[in-house]
This record gives structure tokens, C-alpha cells and sequence, in this order.
């Protein structure tokens, strides 16, 4: 997709494709957080073309998913609720998807770019026969053209693409968790709830969910609020740990760059970076990071970076709010002693009951040198 | 048992240099290499045909350097390569390349019926997966994407069972042959390519087909068969950071150093712990 | 699986093992040539120029058809001192002309081009493959182990083309490590510049180029000496020592390097420019008696693996490529007497000594002990040249005969009449 479109265009006329729609993902009954922050997306988008909300929940036994999205900003939830449809597998989801898109025309159809999304946006694009933009990063509306201007960074990182379908409809996209900010439901708002029969039955699908293994704590980076991470400088697996204790003070989760995970000194779930997650947390400290454009694009949307590195010249430290300049192997576990010093101190004065305001400055380390 | 591998060739991203002027990625003398998780897809193929006996075929749609890309292959294990290349088939999105690359099988088809299609689950170069559903889906045949392992395939009895990694666990799953499965670094170690398979390689020179062979309609492919299009590259106007404050003597004394920063940090509220410090009461 | 028996295996896909497969393949032999880069030339280091007349011995015409950066019409030699030089040069049209003497080129083009020429012809070539052992049978070589699974080769002949740091002459026994002495090392970039300005700044036209060596302060008074070479729209600049005199001197490659572009008469040529590659290599050193065995039973050895190399005049690649070639003619003629021992190869050496290669390379020895001999050549003279230059060209008020005596008195203090007439006899001594 290099190719660059000729200036003037015929454009089809879609005047009967009206709606921003999310598909809301959800398993046994929990929608994942990104299809929330999908529609935190789409209700400006609607807003500017003056359209509907729309939301698509698929499953069984889910109709209170249905609810959630209208608080969460949908106008009308399009609800196919079935036993075929308890486990998700592609041809069933994907039929359904098709047959409400076919039948309720959307102009706006946006997935969360998880496993299961992918599978199935990239399903549903075929059968529907129209364009698929993948992993955007910005989603705004060409109001002229009522075009969805999908944006996500070039292979380079430094640059960002922008993806147009002008002559399909519905014009889709996947975005990935933590991308946007989840919104603030509102439990008075209204809507209406759109319910469609599936038409399969269950000798109808060839494939078979033999088991699911739900996997037990997961790193979620994704909506983590403080992420303590660790590239080439940790040097080996025993120095993550001196990072998991700095994290878990600061009541945080651990992150890595590639070449960290590359080096096996831990799991690729922890990858930060352009080919392992985007996060977004309020605190980001890179520890022994060099801070190539890789990594850069997967954190640099964090509201405060700290970098901790030997080498002066790092590109980390360009990208930094603040700097240290030294070994991590110190710095890190002295801030580590220094939070769990200041978490015990609170926790003691929260035990005594609360304290004049002075005092409380001066406990909480207004002059904190120490 | 016939398993068809499709492969693309892409750019070696750990090789990627960035030209500072233009801020673009410097394609140019970057050695182009098969992706990541296709070569998981050729072990996989390889080793059923090692279990199960049977032919690979390897196929790709691209331009005429990715020949090298599918004699790679050859070496790896495959018996046979077909690439796709044709002019027509430039600036191709998702929708095009899946439309070609089940043509392609089709054919293949004919020569010897195909009773699994592996790919690797995404390209680095941007694709995020998408033309493996697309291929399933034109061929009306199961998708399995993302899976881990293989636990169970029976090419008699048209049956196959899998691990996926779907969000928030592990499935396993059922389906009938032929499917689509997309693969990735967990299933397996790829090998080295044996001397012989290099010999074999060096020697080997892919079947090529272009548009006319595969009787393609114009209207679905290249640029004329993408609904998506890229339509203008630009530099994100840089979020203003202001300068690093860095703190001094982190080398000299890291403990005030660390307390220096944790003063800073109280300040900007980031720890949801501790309250902002109060300004002290006048 | 048994493993494939091929004609001839070639080890090294430089300039002497692709010479040597490609003259093999034009005659039908089954050979495979076996390269450890990713690519034929992505190992191979050069300053570097190619002689146009050698290498057609080897492929007649290449010239037209490879990849080449600019045919060489000039040649300058510089001598440094600190912030002076004394220059010598020669232009002319005719060699801006077909079918031309010389040509810059960059291996990673070139070395892919010949390696297809060879392909086309018939050889296997096989990249990313290094060769581990030789493999042998009663005392003779009959193959080689590679790196790879199922990675033994067998044929008749084995042709090393490995390189300066070749490993397969060594596990046959035919020499042991290079001593620090008999190897330079070479560290080079590849500095980009506008077409444009690289021929307005070195006066060039029509596509031709210039090549310039460096003596003296350019390698800090070490034996060696820089370059600077242009191609189309890049310098390759770099310098060449000799190896243990950079060890005892405690000076880094690098550093060498850097302090070489920093000189102020070098620094100008390379204004705006942008270094793209920095590569570094070894390169024989020592001429004849440098060169170890070159055969034994079904193993010959070509190239810089046999150390054939003429530093000053800048010959390793005419030998290598030629080395090469007579390797395999060597080779055809054991395959026709269907005899592979050293009785037949030992006609190689004959091959060799009927080339220019072999009397070059002794009388390089020579030179090149000379040289070493003679640290006052990279230092002293130097300096008493651009003295005795900078005083001619000041004009000033002092007669013309009395700025001669006081030449030769500053010359005689800095290096006595006698030792200078050492010096020249040694020098007519040492000549080629």
C-alpha cells in the first residue's frame, strides 16, 4: 500500500451507509475494555457527521453488554444472542457481523485489534467485501467527504500513514487496547437495543471449542498506570527482578524492549514497543533503555518518562521529562527503598488518623532530600 | 497430503536505519528477508510432511526479488514454489493479496487437491493478519488463527485440532480439513537449512504465474481491487516536550539522585498512592 | 542421504574462488562455490581498484558489463607532513578512454555481479554456508565439512579461496597463524558526497575518476600509506598499516582512521560529506616469501588465502582473480588425468611463476623489507622534501644559492649524507 490516490475522484454515492459503529468483543459475558474505548472514539466521530452510535454485541447471554455500551455512548446496540454463539468462533461471529451490516448498513465499522478481533474484522471485510485498515492510532472524520481518515505510524515509526476507503462501505478499522482512553460511562444515558436472530445452528459450523484455558494473571500493560521497564542496560533476568521490586512498590507493572525479550531475559508479553504493545500509563520509567524509534512509538504518548541510563547520549533521554544520568543497578533500587520508606510512612499516618495540613507536607516529603 | 505455505518477502526491520533528513525508514540496500512468522509456517509444513509424508508447496504473491525468499524455502524443506507476479498486482491491500493468493490455490488445487493452508499469523511490515481470514473465507474453508500448537491432525479422517491463543486464554479447538491455520513463534524452533536443501535451492527456480494464468479479474486486484489506500504520509506534529530535567550526580549519588526523583514525582501527582504534597500553610 | 560429490569446490566467493568457479563452469566442470556472507562481496573489504587487463584474462569484457564506478585517468601521490604536502601526480585522456587501464569499484556490486556470471555459467553457488574442515581420505582432501546440517561436500579438488584469515590451509597443515608482521590492516569508509561535488572538487568529467594514495603523516610515520579513491557519487577513503607496527604504537584502528580525515589537507576533499560504511580488514603482507605451499593432494589455495598481495603497487585483486584462474586450469588438468595428488597440482606453482604474479611478488618482497627497514621513509623524508619545498617556494629577500645550502645544511642535520646514501643504494637495491 504505497501508491498514493489521483486527486479527483467519483465517489459512489453511500448516502444509504449512516452510523459510527463499534463491535463490542466480549468473553463470557465481559467486554474487553478496548471495545469501550472504541466508542469513547466514535461518539465524536457521530457527533460530527450526525449520525448514530451504533454497537454490535455478539455472544449469549449477554444483553446486559448491551446496556453497557449504551452507557457507554451507543444510540443503538445491535444485539445477536444465541447458544451457537457462547464460545467465540470465527464463521458464526463473522456471519452474524456480515448479516447486521448488510441488513443495518453502517458507514463506520471499528474492532479492537486484539487476537480475536483481527480474526474476525479480517473475516468480516472479506465477506463484506470492503477496505480494512489496521492498527490506526488516530481516527478522525474528513467532514467534506465524510471519509473515516484512519492514521497509524509508518513502518519507520517517524511518520504516520493515513488509510482512506472511499469507494466501499462500511469503511473499517481495528485500533489496539490502550491506544485510546477508556471513557467514563454514564448510567442515565438511553438507547435502543436492536435484536437479531442468528440463522445458524450448530451443524452448521465445522469447528468446535474442545476447551478453553483462561490464562491467570496476565500483564496488562495496556491500561497499566505505572510501568517500570528494562532494556539492554538490565543485562540478564536477575536484573528484572530489580526492576519488579521497584515496580511492585510503586504498585506498577513491568515492561521491556525488544531486545530484552529477544535476549529471553523475559516474556514477550512485557514487550513495549512497535511490535509489542502501546501503553499510555501516567508514569514510564525506562531503565537501561537506549530509546530507539521502536521502542519510542509503543510509550511516547506516557505523561511522565523517566530515563535511567549510562550513556548520556541515549535518544531516551530527548524524549524524557526527567533524566538520571548513572548506573540503574543504583538508582534503581535506592528509589525502590525510598518508596517503600514514604508507602509505610503514609500507611502509619493513615493508621494515626489524619493530620494538619503542615505536618502532613512535611511527612509526605515536601522537603524530600531527606 | 498436500500443506501450501504462503510466505511474503519483507524489509529486515532489526536492519532498519532511519534517514534523518526525510525521517523515512532507508529501504534501499536493506536486505529483504522472509517474514518472521512465515518461516514458523515452513517448519510446521515441513514437519507434517516429515510425519505424515506428502508435498509443501510454498507460495507468495510479490515482485520478482522475492524469488530469493521462496528458493530460501526450498532450502528450508519445501518441494515446490509458485510465485505470483504480475504488474497488476502492485499497491494491492489485504482484500487484493487474499483474492490472489486463493486463486493461486485454486489452481494448485487442481494440480493436487490442498488440504491445509499455513501462513504465519502476521507480517512485520503492516499487515496485522488480515489476508489469512481473507483467504479462508474465499475458500469457504475453516479459520484457525493464532495457534500455538497442532495437537491433533488427521489428514484421512479430514480432521484437525489446535491451540489457539485467543484473548485472555488458550482454546482448543476442532475443525475439518481442509483449514486455514495461522501460526507464529510459539509453535515451533525453525531449522537450519541442510547443505543439501541449500544445494536443492540453488538449483531450484520457482514457478512463476501472473494475471493472465490464474484468469484474474482486473477489477479485484492491484490497486483497483484495494478499497483501502494510503493516501498521504506525514510527520505527527510533535507532542512538546519540554527539554529533560535532568537531575545531577545520578553516577556520584544515586540515593539522593532517587530522592531527588521522587520529589518530582510526588509534585506531578503520578503516584496515586500519595497525595500532591500540600504547599506548606502560610 | 549420501552426500553429493561435486568436480571442484570452491571456498570463498571473492575474486579468486569466483574467478576460479567461473573458469571451471565455462568448461563444463561440476563445481559448487561456497560463500559464508550473505551475499558474494559481503565479506570482502578492497580499497579499491580493479585493473581492467588481469581481470579479462579471467572474463574477457567484463569491464563493459560490471558494475563499475568510475574508469581511473589519475593518479596522485601525496606526502604529508603535518600541515604541508608535497604532491606528484599524472593525468591523461587516453585512460578516460576504451578500453581503459583502471576502475574504482565496490565490492558488494561487483563481487554479486561476477558471482552471477559464474552462476550463469553453470556453478552452484551456495551463500551463508561456512566451511568448517576439510574432509580427508588416506592423507588427501576429498571435500569439506560446512556449518550446515548434512554438511559434508565431497569433491575431487578442494580450491581454498578463503581469504587472509583462511582457516582451511591451516587445518591442512600448509601454514600456521600469520605473525603480526606479515598482515596489515586496512580500515576504510565509504563517504558520500553530490555527484556534483565530487567532480567539480577532484576536476573530473565525462564519468572518469581519480585515485590518490597518502604517504608519511597520513599514516603517522607508519608503514603503509592512505587513499582516497572516487566513485560515482562516493570517496572510499582509508588507510593501511602494517599490523604489529599499529599494536606497538598502541593506536586504534579507528583513531588511525579519524586522525587520517582530520588532516588538513584531507579534511577539505571530504567537507559534506556523510560517511555511510566503515569496514575494516586484514591484508596480506610480505610478498613471495610471505606465501606459504600453495597444494597438496586434492587442495590448491588462491588469493589472499595464499597471500598474494603487492601492497605499494595495489595489487591483490588482479592476483587474486588470476590466482584463481590458474587454480582451475589446474584443477581441469587433474580432472582430465583423472589424478588429483600433488604430483599433478604442484603445476600450479609452475602457472604461477609463468604469470607476472610470482616475480612481482618477489621483487614486492624486497620493497616491502625495505620499507620496514627504512622507518625514515614514512617520517624523515617526508619532512626534509617539504622543507626543502617550502623554502623554494618562499619568496623572500635571501639569494637563490644560499636557500640551497641552507636545504642541504637542515637536510644534513635531520638525516646525515652518509645514512641518505645508505638509503639509496638500498632503495635501487630493493626495486622491482
Amino acid at each position: 500500500m504505497t501508491e498514493r490516490a489521483p486527486v479527483a475522484e467519483q465517489i459512489p454515492d453511500f448516502s444509504d451507509y449512516r452510523g459510527v459503529w463499534v463491535n463490542v468483543q466480549q468473553r463470557d459475558g465481559v467486554a474487553a475494555p478496548v471495545s469501550w474505548q472504541l466508542l469513547g472514539q466514535a461518539v465524536p466521530m457521530a457527533r460530527e457527521l450526525e449520525v448514530e452510535v451504533g454497537a454490535i454485541v455478539v455472544g449469549y447471554r449477554v444483553r446486559h453488554l448491551a446496556e453497557q455500551a449504551i452507557h457507554y455512548g451507543a444510540d443503538v446496540v445491535y444485539l445477536v444472542d444465541d447458544p451457537v454463539l457462547e464460545r467465540y468462533r470465527t464463521q458464526p461471529y463473522a456471519e452474524a457481523v456480515a448479516r447486521l451490516i448488510q441488513r443495518y448498513k453502517p458507514e463506520i465499522l471499528l474492532f479492537g485489534s486484539t487476537n480475536d478481533g483481527r480474526d474476525l474484522a479480517g473475516a468480516v471485510a472479506t465477506i463484506v467485501k470492503t477496505g480494512l485498515a489496521a492498527d490506526a492510532t488516530q481516527l478522525s472524520i474528513d467532514r467534506e467527504t465524510r471519509l473515516l481518515n484512519a492514521s497509524r505510524p509508518d513502518f519507520g515509526g517517524k511518520l504516520m500513514s493515513t488509510i482512506l476507503c472511499k469507494r466501499h462501505r462500511p469503511q473499517m478499522a481495528t485500533c489496539r487496547p490502550g491506544v485510546f482512553p477508556t471513557p467514563a460511562p454514564d448510567p442515565t444515558r438511553t438507547g435502543r437495543i436492536v435484536e437479531e436472530p442468528l440463522g445458524l445452528s450448530e451443524d452448521d459450523i465445522p469447528t468446535k471449542v474442545v476447551a478453553f484455558l483462561p490464562e491467570e494473571r496476565r500483564v496488562d500493560l495496556a491500561s497499566a498506570r505505572i510501568i517500570v521497564s528494562g532494556g539492554r542496560g538490565v543485562g540478564g533476568p536477575q536484573g528484572f527482578e530489580v526492576l519488579r521490586e521497584l515496580a511492585e512498590a510503586l504498585g506498577g507493572v513491568v515492561g521491556a524492549s525488544r531486545v530484552a525479550v529477544n535476549a529471553g531475559w523475559i516474556s514477550y508479553e512485557h514487550q513495549v514497543g512497535q511490535t509489542g504493545q502501546t501503553v499510555r500509563p501516567r508514569l514510564y520509567i525506562a531503565c537501561g533503555i537506549s530509546g530507539q524509534i521502536q521502542h519510542q512509538v509503543g510509550m511516547q504518548d506516557s505523561d511522565i518518562i523517566v530515563a535511567i541510563n549510562r550513556d548520556p547520549n541515549a535518544p531516551i533521554f530527548r524524549l524524557a521529562t526527567y533524566g538520571l544520568v548513572g548506573d540503574l543497578f543504583e538508582i534503581v533500587p535506592a528509589l525502590t527503598r525510598r518508596v517503600r520508606e514514604l508507602r509505610q510512612r503514609l500507611s502509619q499516618q493513615r493508621d494515626v488518623g489524619p493530620t494538619p495540613r503542615s505536618a502532613a507536607s512535611t511527612a509526605v516529603g515536601g522537603n524530600g532530600t531527606g | 497430503m498436500h500443506t501450501v505455505v504462503c510466505i511474503k518477502q519483507v524489509p529486515d526491520t532489526s536492519e532498519v536505519r532511519i534517514d534523518p533528513k526525510t525521517n523515512t525508514m532507508i529501504r534501499g540496500g536493506v536486505p529483504s528477508i522472509i517474514n518472521p512468522d512465515d518461516r514458523h509456517a515452513i517448519e510446521a509444513a515441513v514437519t507434517l510432511k516429515e510425519q505424515f509424508g506428502g508435498r509443501v508447496t510454498i507460495l507468495s504473491m510479490g515482485p520478482p526479488q522475492a524469488i530469493a525468499a521462496l528458493k530460501e524455502a526450498i532450502s528450508l524443506g519445501a518441494d515446490e514454489a509458485v510465485l505470483c507476479s504480475d504488474r497488476g498486482f502492485a499497491a494491492a491491500d489485504t482484500l487484493a493479496t487474499s483474492y490472489v493468493l486463493w486463486a493461486a490455490i485454486l489452481k494448485l488445487s487442481e494440480e493436487e487437491p490442498v488440504d491445509l493452508v499455513l501462513c504465519g499469523k502476521q507480517a512485520i511490515d503492516g499487515d496485522t493478519g488480515q489476508v489469512p481470514p481473507g483467504i479462508a473465507t474465499r475458500l469457504g474453508w475453516p479459520q484457525l488463527t493464532y495457534v500455538r500448537r497442532i495437537q491433533e491432525i488427521d489428514f484421512a479422517r479430514r480432521y484437525i485440532r489446535v491451540e489457539r491463543i485467543a484473548d485472555g486464554g488458550i482454546e482448543v479447538l476442532e475443525s475439518r480439513l481442509p483449514a486455514v491455520v495461522t501460526v507464529g513463534r510459539e509453535i515451533n524452533e525453525p531449522r537450519y537449512a541442510s547443505l543439501p536443501g541449500m544445494l536443492r535451492a540453488a538449483r531450484y527456480q520457482p514457478r512463476i504465474w501472473d494475471r493472465n494464468f490464474l484468469d484474474l479479474d482486473p477489477e479485484q486486484i492491484g490497486l483497483r481491487g484495494s478499497p483501502t489506500i494510503v493516501s498521504k504520509v506525514w510527520a505527527p506534529p510533535r507532542r512538546q516536550r519540554p527539554p529533560v530535567i535532568l537531575i545531577p550526580d545520578a553516577d556520584r549519588d544515586p540515593d539522593a539522585a532517587a530522592a531527588r526523583l521522587l520529589d518530582y514525582l510526588l509534585k506531578d501527582g503520578v503516584l496515586e498512592w500519595a497525595p500532591a504534597p500540600v504547599p506548606a500553610a502560610e | 542421504m549420501v552426500a553429493e560429490k561435486f568436480d571442484v569446490i570452491v571456498v570463498g566467493a571473492g575474486l579468486a574462488g569466483t574467478s576460479a568457479a567461473y573458469t571451471l563452469a565455462k568448461a563444463g566442470a561440476k563445481v559448487v562455490l561456497l560463500e559464508r556472507g550473505d551475499f558474494p562481496g559481503s565479506k570482502n573489504v578492497m580499497g579499491g581498484i580493479l585493473y581492467r587487463q588481469p581481470m579479462e584474462k579471467v572474463i574477457p569484457g567484463w569491464w563493459r558489463e560490471a558494475p563499475v564506478e568510475r574508469p581511473i585517468s589519475e593518479q596522485r601521490v601525496w606526502i604529508l607532513t603535518e600541515d604541508s604536502m608535497v604532491t606528484l601526480g599524472y593525468k591523461s585522456q587516453r585512460f578516460n578512454e576504451e578500453p581503459y587501464n583502471a576502475f574504482t569499484v565496490l565490492r558488494a556490486r561487483f563481487d554479486r555481479w561476477f558471482a552471477d556470471q559464474a552462476v550463469a555459467a553453470g556453478a552452484v553457488l551456495v551463500t551463508e554456508t561456512t566451511v568448517e574442515d576439510v574432509l580427508r581420505e588416506n592423507g588427501r582432501v576429498v571435500g569439506v565439512r560446512t556449518s550446515r546440517p548434512e554438511g559434508d561436500l565431497y569433491g575431487h579438488i578442494v580450491i581454498a579461496a578463503d581469504g587472509v584469515n583462511s582457516l582451511l590451509a591451516q587445518k591442512v597443515g600448509l601454514h600456521g597463524e600469520w605473525p603480526p608482521d606479515r598482515v596489515a590492516i586496512a580500515v576504510k569508509e565509504i563517504i558520500q558526497l553530490s555527484r556534483e561535488r565530487l567532480e567539480e572538487r577532484f576536476g573530473l568529467e565525462n564519468g572518469e575518476g581519480t585515485a590518490i594514495e597518502l604517504f608519511g603523516e597520513a599514516t603517522r610515520g607508519m608503514m603503509g600509506y592512505g587513499f582516497i579513491y572516487t566513485n560515482r557519487d562516493t570517496l572510499s577513503v582509508g588507510v593501511g598499516v602494517l599490523l604489529s607496527d599499529l599494536i606497538a604504537r598502541k593506536i586504534h584502528p579507528n583513531e588511525l582512521l579519524e586522525g587520517f580525515k582530520r588532516h588538513p589537507m584531507v579534511r577539505r576533499l571530504l567537507e559534506g560529506g556523510e560517511a555511510k560504511e566503515y569496514m575494516a580488514h586484514l591484508i596480506p603482507e610480505g610478498g613471495w616469501p610471505t606465501v606459504p605451499p600453495v597444494y597438496t593432494d586434492g587442495f590448491l589455495v588462491a588469493g589472499d588465502a595464499a597471500m598474494m598481495v603487492n601492497g605499494l603497487f595495489r595489487e591483490g585483486s588482479n592476483f587474486a582473480a588470476i590466482s584463481g584462474k590458474l587454480a582451475a586450469q589446474t584443477a581441469l588438468e587433474a580432472l582430465e588425468r583423472g589424478d588429483f595428488s600433488s604430483r599433478t597440482l604442484s603445476s600450479y606453482v609452475e602457472r604461477l611463476r609463468e604469470t607476472f604474479i610470482v616475480r612481482d611478488l618477489e621483487g614486492y618482497s624486497r620493497v616491502s623489507r625495505y620499507a620496514h627497514e627504512h622507518p625514515e621513509l614514512f617520517t624523515v623524508y617526508p619532512r626534509l622534501l617539504a622543507e626543502a619545498c617550502h623554502e623554494l617556494m618562499t619568496v623572500d629577500s635571501i639569494p637563490k644559492r644560499l636557500k640551497l645550502l641552507d636545504i642541504l645544511r637542515h637536510a644534513r642535520q635531520r638525516r646525515p649524507l652518509l645514512a641518505v646514501a645508505k638509503d639509496l643504494v638500498g632503495a635501487l637495491r630493493a626495486l622491482p
